[in-house]
């Protein structure tokens, strides 16, 4: 396990207190706290370099082109993208997700075509599919998955059979843990002919990540998951596909040049990051991820997977608690009911001994319902947690069952 | 500090273990759904009116699709509204969100939601049923939602 108390002290926010109580902070699947190294790359590169980029001919912005292009050098290195031409910043995992589905998805996906997701993905990586096939008149087939939260690989070969455009997947669930086979998936989508895209927001701040080995077409990836700030995040492809797509957004930096009544377009990645891109989220990104490599993402999996195997052990202990998700292949998530406690009265009670945790359908309605359940509550761990932080959330329960005196289910 | 005791107040915990007029009402002649697509919370209000008067109310929550304070605050709207008058009724309504605004207490029972102001992350799910109560008296078909309020 890593040493969390020289951790802890990297981040100012731990250091608050909640309700009187010390921050047990265990949203970490939703949006993860930031180290000091990260808050100061923003205020030096805004007290020191901060310019438009790409376009000023002076030092300054010299400066903030160089800044911006160094990080996207650091997120390429992180993931072992193709090249850098193939790391597009983007506000997010969800804006990754639209530019393929608008751009990629519009010019090759027609009516009658198919595309493939999982029932454990993300609305992010389900929503913008759903748009596409509506528009284009294709097929969205959503993938089933086993009674302990893994891909149904049975159901996903039917679903290969249709000979999908497209194969969407989550490296990792943000709901269940599961970390899916996703070089496997991928393997045998293209085998199928499909084009892959692997929905990274929760498996780039806890695995290593290498997008070569997987082999995947697409991989999308949020900042602000993995210590950077909101706003960060980047689309990971192999060049040839960005070379091929048309632009996503029209605006400034992303033109060749402009005529009257058209343009020609800039070469990648610029094609793809009209108007003035955020500097800062960049750069705060890339300072994450020095943070990150400074501990080693093998050390950081290793520390998140131990509290999470502790976690569902002290839970399962409880009577009344159900932890849902697979027994082995997890991230640091976990996810659990308590009895016939709703889950926002589990987040409430918690809250008020500082504990934060995650209630509700964590953006994955279709999961839910397969799971049979409205809601769930879930713990996700993080670099800076402890068993100190679980020790918190189990006294914080054993309040909450004496509360609503509970009963079993 | 505000404690949890405020929130959970005894009659809270025991609306919600025993909710009240928990049915649907198979001669409804109002009826409205409520959603918090927050939180995934659903109502159903079933209300049987004649002529100005309420004489029946019913309401209905999908299993796990309703935490202890949208389930209590319903179970006591149907009891607060039971044999009312439609106007007396939407006064109520309007006392209840006067004060979850942060305003005075509502009358009777249903001042133990006034906890919930302090509570800001929970007052949409007291207030889930009472919307849905007020759009069957409108007699809206549009479901409401906790966030079609507009706000500025």
């Amino acid at each position: 396990m890593l040493d969390t108390s020289t951790l802890r002290a990297d981040f100012p926010i731990l250091a608050r207190k909640e309700n009187g109580h010390r921050l047990v902070y265990l949203d970490n699947a939703a949006t993860t706290q930031k180290p000091r190294r990260v808050l100061e790359a923003i205020v030096h590169y805004y007290s020191s370099h901060n310019a438009n980029v790409h376009r000023g001919a002076y030092t300054l912005a010299v400066e903030a082109t160089e800044a911006y292009e160094a990080a996207r050098t650091t997120v390429g290195r992180f993931v072992n993208a193709w090249a850098r031409e193939g790391v597009v910043f983007t506000r997010g995992t969800t804006e990754a997700i639209n530019l393929v589905a608008a751009s990629w998805g519009r010019t090759n996906v027609q009516a009658g075509d198919t595309v493939v997701v999982t029932a454990m993905d993300h609305h992010s990586n389900i929503v913008p599919w759903q748009m596409l096939c509506q528009e284009r008149q294709a097929t969205l087939r959503m993938v089933e998955i086993t009674e302990d939260g893994r891909v149904d690989l049975s159901d996903y070969g039917r679903a290969l059979e249709a000979k999908p455009k497209l194969v969407a997947f989550p490296y990792v669930s943000n709901s269940l843990g599961t970390v899916n086979p996703a070089a496997q998936l991928t393997k045998l989508a293209h085998a199928a002919g499909a084009v892959v895209l692997v929905d990274g927001a929760q498996s780039t701040p806890h695995l290593r990540v290498d997008v070569q080995a997987l082999d995947c077409d697409f991989y999308a990836l949020s900042g602000h998951k993995m210590l950077a700030p909101m706003g960060s995040g980047a689309l990971i492809a192999k060049p040839a596909l960005l070379d091929a797509m048309p632009p996503y957004h029209g605006g400034g930096e992303m033109i060749e040049r402009v005529w009257d009544d058209h343009s020609s377009w800039n070469t990648i990645p610029h094609k793809f990051e009209g108007g003035t891109p955020n500097v800062e989220a960049a750069v705060g990104l890339a300072a994450a991820i020095a943070y990150l490599e400074q501990i080693g993402m093998d050390r950081v999996a290793e520390h998140e997977q131990a509290l999470a195997r502790e976690a569902i052990e002290r839970l399962s202990r409880i009577e009344g608690v159900t932890v849902y998700g697979p027994r082995e292949h997890r991230a640091g998530v976990v996810p659990f009911t308590y009895g016939d406690i709703h889950p926002h009265d589990l987040a409430t009670i918690l809250d008020r001994d500082g504990v934060c945790i995650r209630a509700g359908h964590h953006c994955t309605q279709p999961l839910m319902r397969r799971l049979g359940v409205a809601a769930t509550a879930r713990a996700s761990f993080y670099v800076y947690n402890d068993v100190d932080d679980i020790d918190a959330l189990v006294g914080a329960l054993r309040k909450a069952g004496e509360l609503f005196t509970v009963p079993l289910p | 500090m505000s404690h949890l005791g405020d929130l959970y107040q005894q009659v809270i915990l025991d609306h919600n273990r025993n909710p009240r007029n928990f049915r649907r009402l198979e001669n409804a002649n109002r009826t409205a759904e409520g959603n918090n697509p927050l939180c995934g919370d659903r109502i159903n209000v079933y209300l049987d009116v004649d002529g100005d008067a309420i004489r029946d109310i019913g309401f209905v929550m999908p299993a796990g699709a309703g935490c202890a304070i949208s389930k209590a605050s319903a179970s006591l709207m149907t009891e607060a509204v039971k044999g009312k008058t439609v106007a007396e009724a939407e006064t109520l309504f309007q006392a209840v969100r006067e004060m979850l605004g942060g305003g005075k207490n509502a009358p009777g029972k249903l001042a133990a939601f006034g906890g919930v102001r302090a509570f800001p992350s929970r007052i949409k799910c007291a207030n889930l049923s009472w919307h849905a109560l007020h759009a069957a008296l409108q007699n809206s078909s549009e479901p409401v939602t906790t966030e079609s309020a507009r706000d500025f």
